[in-house]
């Protein structure tokens, strides 16, 4: 098994862990994004170097980032971090912690017991990448599309502004 | 160990102490340059043409106190500045400086180099926001808005000279700029990429998460001392690491008339590239911050778009025809 | 979009214009004659002093910083005993010198009076005192003026020209 693989699975996992038990936000985005780079690493060894570069340009170069700029205009201070380690009682955390320790469990039995196939270490460049999106799986491309656009209109709407008139005299002027 | 790994060693400290010696450097060449274009002297007493004012600058950079605010967060205000340094000098991997002087060829270079310059907004918004001061949080707001709206553009402007190359590999593309520099097909891609670098660096004139006239220094306020000085140093080697891109990229990398060694071509056209950065700050004004991003969602974007599709459609008709 | 390319353009050739600073400590800065700097007390042609100690400059001096006292000598000719000016106070706004009626107090062009003892700004009158007649050469006050002296008024003296009487003056 490659050694780069194995750190870079583990450091995932902790990071991931981390990121559910971290009370304040913005640490927990911090190691959401350390989860995210790994998995980057993660898929560069598996031979996916094109999407191991966008997951990091759009996942964490991005998303993260207007994730933690939500999280900075809520201005959220100590009673929030209360609040949160109020909710995350040992009692709700335990029974999805014990399904993802099943999860984990199996995983490192797989992975121990090489009975899958070696990696598969032939990679899988941009060109093939684009080909199969626009070729087998040209109706997800557009859905996603569609989808997109659909937000992009709901945020043209939320944020269309009323036109400002700056006078009584001038509110019936059309210009 | 064999040669090879020597070389190796040597290109990648090379190219790491080259940046680091240079950097500093640069902060001398700006008061100067500054100075030149604004009728003034600028640094001249200590040491030949005031060279060594670089070395007081940093000692006193160095002893200054450290300061780490009470209300800051302190392990992500010590992160922060960081994060730049780190992210930029990552990008100069795969930069290709001569033939066989670069650190590593990856095969998705240009990708990796959005996504290390992607990565960078994390120090702009990170340190603005553990400095729980209402100005940084007001720089980093406008930081992270405008480096993640000119990333887009940025990628953008880039996929021509991708499609015209057909590969991501920053050696290809120089390679492929061999009897024309991009620079001529690629125009609009060329002057887009320029004002996204110069955002994405947030240099002068879009300066706007730091803008000292309205935030006093935006995200870096609270910051002293060396977490400064790396601040500092990172937006100069960010400097470096655009003006080197738009060489690799449109200006043909290391090629040019052979009387000179093709690294030396390489440093020259860099060196223009900074000069006009320098030339930029000298010049023009802040623009207000709905102003810029107007200009970018409203200007940029559709004119990149455009750029793109002009540029897929003339390949494919070439193509088959 | 033009403007902003030929703004960058025309920067750029400040590059060829000659410097506006000048090298200081080696190069002087030209100041001119009328400079308001280092506060003097100027003497009459024959090298008397030309204060009489009539206060008026430490009057008008708006950060009060000119202090002295007057006296006489045996004749009965007014001079100042002290004359202390605080320049760490000073803010050369030369109204001493608008208010010396016998032009003593004068404003010279100097700035150079760097000190690192704060102690050093405080001028006593020795230091004040230049063996110059400043901006008004020739002049000398007890000579338009007269001068009474013990049992004499002014123009009184056998050889003495009567004092000039200044409602003539007046148009």
């Amino acid at each position: 098994m490659n050694i780069t693989f194995i750190i870079a699975s583990f450091v995932a996992v902790l990071a991931t862990i981390m990121a559910i038990t971290r009370y304040n936000l913005i640490h927990a985005l911090l190691y959401l994004v350390i989860s995210f780079l790994s998995i980057a690493i993660v898929f560069f060894v598996l031979g996916a170097p094109f999407v191991a570069a966008l997951e990091i340009i759009v996942y964490a170069g991005a998303i993260v980032v207007l994730i933690i700029f939500v999280i900075m205009m809520l201005n959220l201070k100590e009673e929030s971090v209360e609040q949160e380690r109020i909710w995350f009682s040992r009692k709700v955390i335990l029974g999805p912690s014990i399904l993802s320790i099943v999860l984990l469990g199996e995983l490192i039995y797989i992975l121990l017991s090489h009975e899958t196939t070696a990696l598969t270490t032939q990679a899988v460049d941009a060109k093939s990448v684009g080909l199969s999106l626009y070729g087998p799986y040209i109706i997800g491309v557009e859905l996603s599309g569609l989808l997109l656009m659909s937000g992009v209109v709901g945020a043209y709407h939320l944020g269309r502004q009323k036109k400002k008139v700056q006078h009584r005299f001038l509110e019936n002027q059309t210009t | 160990m064999d040669d090879a790994t020597i070389s190796h060693l040597l290109i990648t400290f090379g190219v790491l102490a080259g940046l680091l010696l240079v950097a500093p450097g640069l902060i001398w060449l700006e008061r100067r340059l500054l100075a030149l274009w604004q009728d003034r002297y600028g640094p001249n007493r200590a040491g030949p043409f005031g060279l060594l004012v670089v070395l007081a600058d940093t000692l006193k950079l160095f002893f200054k106190e450290d300061w780490i605010p009470p209300f800051a967060d302190k392990k992500v205000f010590v992160l922060a500045p960081a994060i730049v340094v780190i992210t930029v000098l990552l990008s100069f991997v795969v930069i290709p400086f001569a033939p066989g002087i670069i650190v590593a060829d990856m095969n998705i270079g240009l990708l990796f180099f959005l996504a290390m310059s992607s990565m960078g907004a994390y120090s702009i918004i990170l340190g603005g926001w553990s400095s729980n001061n209402k100005y940084a949080l007001l720089g980093s707001m406008r930081g992270a808005a405008q480096l993640i709206s000119y990333e887009v553009f940025m990628g953008l402007s880039l996929m021509g000279v991708v499609l015209m190359t057909g590969s991501f590999s920053l050696i290809d593309i120089v390679e492929a700029q061999r009897y024309q520099w991009f620079i001529v097909p690629q125009f609009l891609g060329f002057v887009i990429f320029l004002i996204a670098g110069i955002a994405e660096t947030h240099r002068l004139p879009f300066d706007i998460p730091e803008a000292e006239s309205e935030l006093i220094a935006g995200f870096h306020s609270e910051y002293s001392g060396m977490k400064f000085g790396l601040f500092f140093v990172g937006e100069y080697i960010g400097i470096m690491l655009i003006s080197s891109m738009v060489t690799v990229l449109f200006l043909g990398g290391w090629y040019g008339p052979s009387f000179l060694p093709p690294l030396a071509w390489f440093i020259i056209k860099m060196f223009g590239f900074i000069f006009f950065f320098i030339l930029l700050r000298a010049s023009l004004p802040r623009p207000r911050y709905d102003q810029l991003m107007e200009f970018g969602w409203k200007i940029l974007l559709p004119l990149s778009l455009l750029n793109l599709v002009v540029t897929g459609g003339i390949i494919l008709w070439m193509n088959t025809h | 979009m033009f403007s902003i390319v030929r703004s960058m353009w025309l920067v750029f050739l400040h590059m060829f214009k000659k410097r506006v600073t000048i090298q200081y400590p080696e190069q002087k800065a030209k100041l001119p004659a009328r400079w308001r700097g280092r506060i003097v007390l100027t003497r009459d042609p024959d090298m008397g002093e030309r204060c009489v100690g009539c206060y008026l400059c430490a009057a008008a001096c708006p950060v009060d910083c000119i202090s002295l006292q007057a006296t006489q000598d045996e004749s009965g000719r007014r001079y100042p005993a002290f004359f202390r000016i605080n320049f760490s106070r000073c803010i050369f706004c030369g109204y001493c010198e608008e208010a010396c009626p016998t032009y003593a107090i004068q404003l010279i062009p100097d700035f150079e009076m760097g000190e690192y003892n704060r102690q050093n700004l405080v001028y006593e009158k020795q230091d004040l005192l230049i063996d110059s007649q400043g901006k008004y050469p020739g002049y000398n006050y007890y000579k338009v003026a007269g001068m009474a002296i013990q049992g004499k008024e002014k123009g009184a003296a056998i050889n003495e020209e009567k004092p000039v009487d200044i409602h003539s003056l007046v148009p």
